[in-house]
């Protein structure tokens, strides 16, 4: 097949360089192509935006938590949105001008709590397990890493505005997503 | 390492696959001629890659195609060379088709046995320009969807069925969703499926039958790997520097031009697009169809090109004689002559049409544009709403449609154009600015076409007391005069001059009194900051303001402006000529108002 007097020096050569720019040929659109889809890397996460949830009066005096959707200007890719639900939280009133914001967000894997009356807390439905009222972890078999996620609020004349954030699950420590 | 590849090899026979593959025989030696095919199978695996990355950024819906192209070539990092690739590397695609074609009808490799090789060569041609076809429509800009619309339009004629078969290459009545999840399905599933399926035929009946060698030998024998490899790698580096120097060429020429594929403004079904033009390698077919008018279109568009496809599908049979096989490489390169000298003439016929070249800049400026207003963020009814409320890109347009029959912006009609119709009102051009009002009240310049010259109002009050009375004004009264204009012209409250007249403030209060006073005569007409029963001519309060100027629009014989001695102006608003949006952007543009900066592409 191959010729007798061949010199196998330029067989190299040719060898070589057959690898080396079928690779480098083949690795520029693959580069670029794992570059796009590595962007969403350099992207930060919008939170903390300090949005005006509700009034003060709408709170129940008896501490009873009331559940809000977070309306935000969200932008997805190329999309901006006004007005966009981005989030869920509890309010609930701590004293006659105080009240304490929790993250609907089971810190454990992300399920959405709900507030059950006769439980008196917050139950997680995808694990069964239980927060108690101000949002620490009620029952011995939770499998949440933390209690659920207090937000900073603050009370302007009647309206209750909250820094909205949303957290890493799954860990002990309250990581807020950036 | 061996032992593990031993297991393998046990296992897979991969071994033996691999001296098949690199150490078939080469009659006669590795020659350069023979790189064509290895050269689109590169070319097909890089379309691969780099659509497979495309598709993970891309969003097929009449609200979100454009917007997802855009923030793939504008946002995302690398995105312009990924589609850069992709683009390019299409249109290379063609010419390698069309130099392997030549190659194979040259060496005669397509005689027995290698006929049916050489049809699954051609439906794989077929199908890469219905790969360029398809693709061609994602980006659902203007370009793309008016040029797709010609195509898909042609296939209604089809006889019988015509109309049955565009509905359903549409996905509907008209333009929408349904087109572009076909399309998108036809070209990131359905052809290239075909095609991987027919080009593993296509090289195992290539490996087959082995290789068509040129004649005369000049060499003995040779092996696949290396020396075949090797130029075959070449021919590809080739290939992919091509690519790569036609992303950048945009770049070498101008240092702010966008480099990567183009992406025009977006489809607009309300707006037909006068530049729309199929890929280059259409443009041939595009020409040929110019030639038959009216109903002999169906012989351009299917009869003729099918009898070619026919003629070339014969070329097996006809090339078994010694002339069959001269008659076939004539007819090949009398095509591509042919489809070389269409494709010239459809260029030369754009190139001296001032339509089109007009059409191509419009496009350019608002592709830019709406990259412009995109960056911002897109509204949920996509960014055509971006074009569609932006005071820039409609207010020269509706300028030239419903002012610039008698008004003029700068001497044309807000779009650059020269109205059939000769002025007959003032040019606009700077309207309320302090220029454009010392041209006013200068008695050089009052009864010209730029201001009062071909109103009822050329010698009126205002005119005559110009032409007058500041014709014969004491230095200290044109310093007087200066300040009043300063004064009116604050009314205006134009963006650009608001860093001047934070300056003048004294002088503009000056004027004001002067204006009011009676110094300069201007209340013996006008209404000035005051109300004023008896007054006859426009009211100066808040003169040119945008509030002023949407009012006049609406309607320029109230009171407070014309009343009745209004000219021949319309009352656009009171007659539902144009819509308040309308006049708001009308206006927008005119005082130069909310001007997006843009910020230079990748």
């Amino acid at each position: 097949m191959t010729e007798p007097n061949r010199e196998p020096r330029r067989d190299f050569f040719k060898k070589a360089s057959s690898v080396v720019i079928g690779g480098a040929i083949t690795a520029i659109p693959f580069a670029a192509g794992v570059r796009v889809i590595m962007d969403p890397l350099r992207h930060k996460a919008a939170g903390g935006q300090r949005i005006r949830v509700t009034t003060l009066d709408s709170l129940p005096k008896d501490g009873t938590p009331r559940k809000f959707a977070i309306l935000a200007s969200r932008a997805d890719a190329w999309n901006k949105y006004p007005d966009a639900p981005i989030g869920a939280i509890y309010l609930r009133r701590t004293g006659d001008n105080s009240v304490e914001a929790l993250n609907v967000v089971c810190p454990h894997a992300g399920c959405f709590v709900d507030f059950r009356t006769e439980k008196k807390g917050f139950y997680c439905p995808c694990h069964n397990s239980l927060f108690a009222m101000d949002g620490k972890i009620a029952d011995e078999k939770s499998p949440s890493p933390r209690g659920l996620d207090t937000l900073n609020t603050e009370i302007k004349g009647n309206e209750v505005w909250v820094e909205f954030q949303n957290f890493h699950t799954g860990t002990a420590k309250k990581v807020p997503v950036a | 390492m061996k032992r593990l590849f031993d297991w393998l090899d046990h296992r897979t026979g991969v071994k033996k696959l691999t001296h098949e593959a690199l150490y078939e025989n080469i009659p006669g030696g590795s020659r350069w001629r023979y790189v064509w095919g290895s050269t689109l199978t590169f070319a097909l695996m890089v379309q691969f890659i780099t659509g497979i990355f495309l598709w993970m950024a891309y969003s097929p819906s009449s609200q979100t195609a454009w917007e997802s192209v855009y923030y793939i070539q504008y946002q995302m990092s690398g995105g312009w060379l990924l589609r850069g690739i992709h683009h390019y590397m299409a249109q290379i695609m063609t010419v390698l088709l069309a130099l392997h074609l030549m190659q194979v009808v040259i060496d005669g490799a397509y005689k027995a046995p290698r006929e049916v090789n050489f049809w699954f060569g051609l439906v794989l041609l077929v199908l890469t320009l219905a790969l360029s076809l398809t693709g061609y429509l994602l980006p659902w800009d203007q370009k793309g969807y008016w040029a797709t619309k010609v195509s898909t339009n042609i296939a209604a004629i089809t006889p019988l069925v015509g109309e049955q078969v565009q509905r359903l290459i549409v996905g509907g009545v008209d333009y929408g969703h349904h087109t572009l999840t076909r399309f998108f399905a036809l070209h990131a599933g359905v052809l290239p499926f075909l095609i991987i399926a027919l080009v593993v035929g296509h090289i195992y009946l290539f490996r087959r039958h082995g290789i068509t060698a040129k004649e005369p030998r000049r060499k003995p024998d040779a092996a696949f790997w290396p020396d075949q490899v090797f130029k075959d790698a070449v021919a590809c580096l080739a290939v992919m520097a091509t690519v790569l120097f036609l992303i950048i060429l945009p770049r070498l020429r101008d240092s702010n031009a966008v480099m990567g594929a183009e992406l025009g403004a977006p489809a607009d079904p309300s707006e037909a697009f006068s530049a729309a033009r199929p890929e280059w390698y259409f443009l041939f077919l595009f020409q040929f169809l110019k030639y038959f008018p009216g109903e002999t279109e169906i012989f351009g568009a299917m009869i003729i090109p099918s009898l070619f496809m026919f003629v070339i599908f014969l070329m097996p049979f006809l090339g078994k004689w010694k002339l069959g096989h001269r008659f076939n490489i004539m007819f090949l390169f009398a095509l591509i002559a042919g489809a070389a000298l269409l494709t010239y003439l459809a260029k030369m016929e754009d190139k001296n049409n001032p339509i089109y070249v007009a059409a191509v800049k419009e496009a350019e400026e608002s592709a830019r544009r709406v990259q412009t207003l995109a960056q911002a963020g897109i509204p949920p009814n996509g960014a055509l709403m971006l074009l569609k409320n932006d005071p820039l890109t409609q207010g020269p347009k509706l300028f030239a449609a419903r002012c610039a029959s008698c008004h003029r912006f700068n001497g044309h009609d807000g779009l650059g154009g020269v109205p059939s119709d000769a002025q007959s009102a003032a040019d606009l051009q700077g309207f309320g600015s302090r220029e454009w009002l010392t041209k006013f009240l200068s008695p050089a310049h009052i009864s010209s076409s730029n201001m009062f010259g071909g109103t009822k109002f050329a010698d009126g009050k205002m005119a005559r007391f110009v032409k007058k009375d500041v014709a014969g004004f004491s230095a200290e009264e044109k310093q007087q005069l200066e300040k009043v204009i300063k004064a009116i012209s604050a009314e205006a409250q134009i963006p650009s001059q608001a860093a001047a007249e934070k300056a003048d403030a004294a002088a503009i209060e000056e004027g004001r009194k002067l204006a009011t006073n009676d110094t300069m005569r201007c209340t013996e007409c006008h209404q000035f900051r005051k109300p004023d029963d008896t007054a006859t001519a426009p009211d100066l309060t808040g003169w040119a303001s945008q509030e002023w100027t949407v009012a006049i629009i609406k309607n320029p014989t109230h009171e407070r402006f014309y009343g009745k001695r209004n000219d021949r102006m319309p009352a656009f608003g009171n007659e539902g000529i144009l819509d308040d949006r309308q006049i708001q952007m009308l206006v927008e543009w005119l005082r130069g108002e909310g001007i997006v900066n843009a910020r230079p592409g990748p």
